[in-house]
């Protein structure tokens, strides 16, 4: 027989059903009013007409612009690139680095496995990163191009290969490792199995969903980075290899008045204009991650219950 | 004549008076003595296992350790460009900081940094512990699934489109026309003009409202993703607990109190030991797209140490920049390891 419910229980049914329906409508709010604005009319746009639906005539200028802007492309392969290549680099250190931390038999493996955690506890702060980077910047230029001007040479490589790190996904791999039994490493061991091949065929295999899991998760800060990208490529003047955030961002905020930085005599595009265009590279730029998105949504639950970051 | 006590390692020998090694110590001292062959061995035997660390070494030393060499340009004037050839200068950057020239401005950022860490804590923290407890109302599947895919979706969204976002539905009405969305709706529950007024650049950029700003739109990023780690802990309680709280009369309150709390208390400490351990490392990306330079009027609010410091970006300056994110960094190593220590004593909870 059904329990009759309490008045206290209904009450807080209530209240959650009508937060979590507010808070979830609130959390897509913005991107309808991003595909809204996309698609209005541009002195509604300009305006702040819109506020739901798009307003006045169905335009699609703003995506036209957006499409056959070679800038804006050039910005998305760059992203793609350092996505992909810079996803696959973190991965391959990381899965490797996180086998030989699993391991018992490991000599001084608290001091390596301190030597990682001491990164999430201190860093060294913004200025001397960006000195480091610079200086990473000088030397693969000496390497590569014969100057000392980190300008000289294509800075996607120095984003892809010095920037990304990220300890805990270590942690997460190294404690996705030390799950596996040991019965089955023994076993193929015996059958002659070689260290990488004990990785790649045991290992590997058997930790799929983490190793998706932090996959998703160095591409996903990869493709959202701005920051390092923007300070290491500002100062080299090296506006070719912008990934798509700093250019979104530079548009934005020379053509759409948000930052405050537009000046009408000097911008290519009214407010109204830059601002649906604005909000067009802005849906470009989510296609990736909303596509992705539902598939990954379940792997959640597992990359973040960590189960303790123990030594 | 007196005899030392040592038997276990040395034989007295009566006659000649004197002392002669055991022969289990001499074992005892050979394996010590070899000690270094047999790990030398060991490591020579697994010199595969050291090689795939290789990579992730040289990575962190590259670009996580190296910069902490730069450190040193704290103690050191800021004359030249690369630090190592910058004359020392003891500790006179940090008196300028402390007390000094800019001192103003680092207390500034420094309190900035503490206030926005506070507040985001305590509005920031219980907020996905309540959306775990409502999801786990919600029974149905499907509908507790939307809403979830629903709320984890901003952790995913660039800081660049979130600030964007964010400037444009609290935006002004500078280039005339109306006020952003949030600014309207705002102006219409207070029923001020003046506020419509005040909006001329847009609300992120006022000091009384950039704080509120700042918390409101972490949370939208972070609540619903911070919730997953809190629902896998409310839904990990058996029903039977439930079951036998009704039985003694418990409500629905008490269940709360009484069943739910106690059993997500360890989840909860370790994720505010996590949030305390990062509490001065706010995001300085964010902080950085919403208040760029010290020309925007937001700066003496929206000022933390690392945009401070990065503000600080020229030769010149560099040393002060250098030394006051130290400071910074330095409390915050504290924070980590005082309360990972506290929680270890007091709940057996610990982190690290």
């Amino acid at each position: 027989m059904k329990r009759k419910m309490e008045v206290s229980e209904l009450i807080f049914k209530i209240i959650a059903y009508v937060f979590l329906i507010i808070f979830a409508v609130l959390c897509m709010y913005p991107l309808l009013f991003a595909l809204s604005s996309m698609f209005s009319d541009f002195d509604a746009v300009g305006n702040n007409k819109i506020i739901l639906w798009p307003v006045g005539n169905l335009q699609f200028n703003a995506a036209k612009y957006v499409l056959t802007s070679s800038n804006f492309w050039v910005s998305y392969s760059n992203t793609l690139f350092v996505t992909f290549i810079g996803t696959i680099w973190c991965l391959v250190y990381s899965i490797l680095g996180a086998y030989a931390l699993s391991k018992k038999r490991l000599l001084g493996r608290h001091g390596f496995n301190f030597f990682l955690v001491f990164t999430m506890w201190f860093s060294a702060g913004v200025v001397p990163q960006f000195l480091n980077y610079q200086s990473t910047g000088r030397v693969m230029a000496t390497i590569f191009a014969g100057s000392t001007n980190m300008a000289d040479i294509d800075l996607k490589w120095l984003i892809v290969i010095a920037m990304g790190m990220n300890a805990t996904n270590i942690v997460l791999l190294r404690n996705a490792f030390e799950g596996v039994p040991s019965e089955i490493e023994e076993a193929a061991r015996i059958d002659g199995a070689t260290e990488l091949q004990i990785l790649t065929k045991v290992y590997i295999p058997m930790s799929k969903a983490t190793i998706a899991t932090v996959a998703l998760f160095f591409g996903i800060s990869r493709w959202n980075g701005y920051f390092w990208a923007y300070k290491v490529t500002g100062a080299a003047g090296q506006s070719y290899s912008w990934p798509v955030q700093v250019y979104m961002r530079d548009f934005i905020q020379y053509n759409t008045g948000l930052t405050g930085q537009y000046e009408s005599e000097t911008a290519a595009f009214t407010i109204g204009e830059g601002t649906s265009i604005a909000y067009a590279m802005v849906i470009f730029a989510m296609i990736p991650i909303l596509v992705i998105y539902p598939f990954i949504q379940k792997y959640f639950a597992k990359g973040v219950n960590m189960g303790g970051v123990k030594e | 004549m007196f005899k030392l006590k040592c038997d276990d390692f040395l034989i007295y020998d009566e006659a000649t008076g004197k002392y002669t090694m055991s022969a289990e110590q001499q074992v005892r001292d050979e394996t010590e003595r070899n000690k270094w062959k047999s790990t030398g061995f060991t490591i020579l035997k697994d010199w595969r296992l050291y090689l795939m660390l290789v990579p992730m070494l040289l990575v962190y030393l590259l670009w996580k350790y190296a910069p902490m060499t730069e450190l040193t340009g704290a103690f050191r004037y800021g004359d030249f460009q690369y630090v190592s050839d910058r004359p020392w200068a003891g500790i006179e950057n940090f008196r300028n900081i402390y007390f000094g020239a800019n001192s103003e401005s680092f207390w500034m950022a420094f309190r900035n940094t503490f206030i926005i860490a506070f507040y985001g804590l305590l509005f920031g923290f219980p907020t996905p512990i309540i959306l775990a407890l409502f999801f786990n109302e919600v029974k149905s599947n499907i509908a507790r699934s939307i809403m979830q895919v629903c709320v984890y979706l901003p952790k995913f969204i660039s800081t660049v489109i979130v600030t964007s976002l964010t400037l444009a539905l609290f935006s002004g009405n500078k280039a005339g026309g109306d006020v952003g969305v949030i600014s309207k709706f705002l102006g219409a529950i207070s029923g001020s003009e003046m506020l419509h007024d005040r909006l001329a650049g847009g609300l992120v950029y006022t000091v009384e409202y950039f704080r509120a700003i700042y918390i409101v739109t972490d949370i939208w990023e972070h609540a619903g993703y911070d919730s997953i780690v809190f629902f896998a802990a409310v839904i990990a309680v058996s029903p039977t607990s439930y079951e036998a709280a009704q039985i003694d009369g418990a409500g629905k309150m008490a269940q709360m109190r009484y069943v739910v709390l106690p059993s997500i208390l360890s989840t909860v400490v370790i994720m505010l030991i996590m949030k305390i351990g990062g509490l001065l490392s706010v995001g300085y990306e964010k902080l950085y797209l919403l208040c760029p330079s010290s020309t925007y009027n937001n700066y003496t609010v929206a000022t933390v140490v690392s945009t401070w410091a990065n503000a600080m970006g020229s030769y010149t300056t560099q040393a002060y920049g250098i030394a006051g994110e130290m400071t910074n960094n330095l409390i915050g190593m504290i924070l980590v390891i005082g309360a990972n220590t506290i929680s270890r004593k007091a709940a057996d909870v610990s982190l690290y």
